[in-house]
């Protein structure tokens, strides 16, 4: 079922020596372990360098469809004015650079058998692979909501031309106009993002567009910093922001993009500007895989991200139902470290230490207002669960200038975590 | 605590490099560098902590549990371990450059 049993028996006793020497052995270029990462974002850059630091004798090979990659954390701050896109743009170079074969192309199947992935042009062969895709949009989960929709109300949930789209869209809109956003059901990717982006939406259109005003159509009743946010809210954005919530009506049950309406069951909304966040799903080379459950979402072990369903495929970042980690970059950046660690020993016959993981998100309210989650995860019954008396938000009543220091964290934290996985 | 950092000089000898690899670091050692930067090169106000005395990290990892220290994020984050957790985490980040 896993290794192939004469090179699982080379595996082992190479392990063996090796740890007895605590030096790798020199390696044999037949039976180097090969490991292939298809997608290049927060968790499958990590793990690819990481696999090429642990030990330089594995072949890892990245793949990944684009040769600039475009992150999502601070984007929000792009849609607000406060950023330009470029400040969010990343290349392959280092990683390349760290030893790892980057290949740029797109994984279109895996056959589990012969251990391979399909890219258009190439058939690569894998001992281990780790699937780290993010996530698709599903285009059949929002009636009225396609591809083509979305060229006109952006759900700029993947960072790039979306975000630019949704940014234009709010520069060329009238002062007075109506802006409105739908945010989906849980689980999706950066439960806080909606009201990040709601925030610094609301501090465009105070600070630009003063007639104006945003409407936040929500699938839920609770968010992650709910207090934080609509306590900020409250005291910056009175005019600006309205956030409806489910049970007031808030769920989006169709939109029409001829005439930019979004449509709740208790009525229509006419914007001029749509930012839909429609409802998602792992990536699509998962579910070609086998990977992913009737979810959508990819179950795993959280010992070592090994698929429930299909044996030497590991899976991370916002492509997995990993309990109460939430689908973060930070999670993403984590997972992948812990996944390294585990992939390395698998492939050298030695059993994977327990990890213990660690997520951070910040999300500001405002250029100067900053506010923070954290946790602590291990494996608890099967899941990821968060240690007790651990983590939590920002308290509720620190004073502005912890705010104004968890902004300057915020950015701190894009610019060391883009610099650890990129650059 | 020597044996441990003898681990960790090991395998900071076996795998140099300028990404610190995840493998035999102790559990959740490896997510700190998410926040707490290892290239000289990034600006951050977050302290640097790899390559920093043991002691320093454990004695400050236990203020930050009770508040006896305050912080932003790191008393939360604090209180998912104990010493005897925090000991082989902060031999292997002093033993990272
Ligand atoms: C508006 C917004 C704000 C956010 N803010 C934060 C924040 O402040 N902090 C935080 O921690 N997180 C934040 N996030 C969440 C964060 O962006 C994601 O959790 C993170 O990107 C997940 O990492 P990943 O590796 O799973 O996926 P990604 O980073 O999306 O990477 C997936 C990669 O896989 C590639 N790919 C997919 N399929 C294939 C294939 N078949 N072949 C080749 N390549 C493929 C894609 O091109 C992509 O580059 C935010 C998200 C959004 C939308």
């Amino acid at each position: 079922m896993t290794l192939h049993p004469t090179r699982r028996n080379f595996l082992r006793s190479s392990a063996a020596i090796a740890s007895a020497t605590l030096f790798p052995l020199p390696a044999l270029a037949q039976a180097a372990p090969r490991v292939i990462v298809v997608g290049g974002g927060f968790g499958g850059a990590t793990v690819a360098r990481q696999i090429k630091a642990i030990d330089p004798k594995f072949h890892v090979t990245l793949v990944e469809s684009s040769a600039t990659f475009t992150a999502c954390p601070l984007s929000n701050a792009v849609i607000g004015g406060l950023r330009d896109l470029k400040a969010q743009q990343f290349g392959y170079d280092k990683v390349r650079a760290a030893g790892v074969n980057v290949v740029i192309g797109t994984a279109i199947g895996v056959n589990t058998g012969s251990r391979t992935v399909r890219l258009t042009d190439a058939t690569l062969p894998y001992d281990r692979l780790v699937l780290a895709p993010g996530i698709d949009i599903r285009w059949d989960g929002l009636p009225g909501y396609n591809e083509a929709a979305s060229a006109k109300m952006p759900h700029a949930w993947r960072a790039g031309d979306q975000t630019t789209l949704l940014r234009s869209q709010l520069e060329a809109m009238e002062d007075g106009g109506l802006v409105v956003m739908s945010a989906p059901a849980n689980p999706f990717r950066c439960p806080p993002g909606p009201y990040e982006r709601a925030s610094l939406i609301a501090h465009y259109l105070k600070t630009k567009k003063p007639k104006s005003k945003l409407i936040v159509l929500d699938a839920k009743d609770q968010f992650s910093k709910q207090r934080l946010f609509q306590n900020a809210w409250k005291e910056l954005y009175p005019d600006h922001l309205e956030w409806v919530s489910l049970s007031s009506g808030g769920k989006v049950t169709s939109v029409d993009p001829a005439t930019n309406t979004l449509t709740t069951e208790f009525g229509k909304h006419v914007a001029k500007v749509a930012n839909v966040i429609p409802p998602q799903k792992a990536g699509r080379i998962a579910d070609l895989a086998g990977v992913t459950n009737q979810t959508g979402w990819v179950p795993i072990d959280p010992m070592t991200f090994e698929s429930r369903q299909i044996p030497g495929i590991h899976v991370i970042g916002d492509a997995t139902i990993a309990g109460a980690m939430p689908k973060s970059a930070f999670a993403a950046n984590s997972q992948g470290k812990a996944c390294a660690a585990a992939v390395a020993k698998l492939l050298t016959g030695a059993k994977p230490p327990e990890p213990k993981l660690i997520n951070t998100c910040y999300s500001l309210v405002a250029p100067d207002y900053g506010i923070s989650v954290a946790g602590v995860y291990v494996p608890a019954n099967g899941m990821l669960a968060e240690v007790q008396g651990s983590g939590g938000v920002s308290p509720l009543d620190a004073p502005r200038d912890v705010r104004v220091t968890e902004a300057t964290y915020a950015e701190a934290w894009f610019r060391t975590i883009t610099s650890e996985v990129f650059g | 605590m020597k044996a441990l950092s003898a681990i960790a000089v090991a395998a900071l000898v076996i795998y140099p490099g300028v990404v610190l690899a995840a493998s035999d670091a102790p559990p959740g050692a490896a997510s700190c560098s998410g926040c707490h930067a290892t290239n000289a090169a990034v600006e951050s106000p977050v302290p640097r902590i790899h390559g920093r005395n043991a002691n320093e990290i454990v004695t400050a990892m236990a203020a930050f549990r009770t508040g006896a220290l305050p912080s932003t994020v790191m008393g939360r984050i604090a209180k998912g371990f104990t010493d005897e957790e925090m000991h082989p985490i902060a031999a292997w980040l002093a033993a990272q450059k």
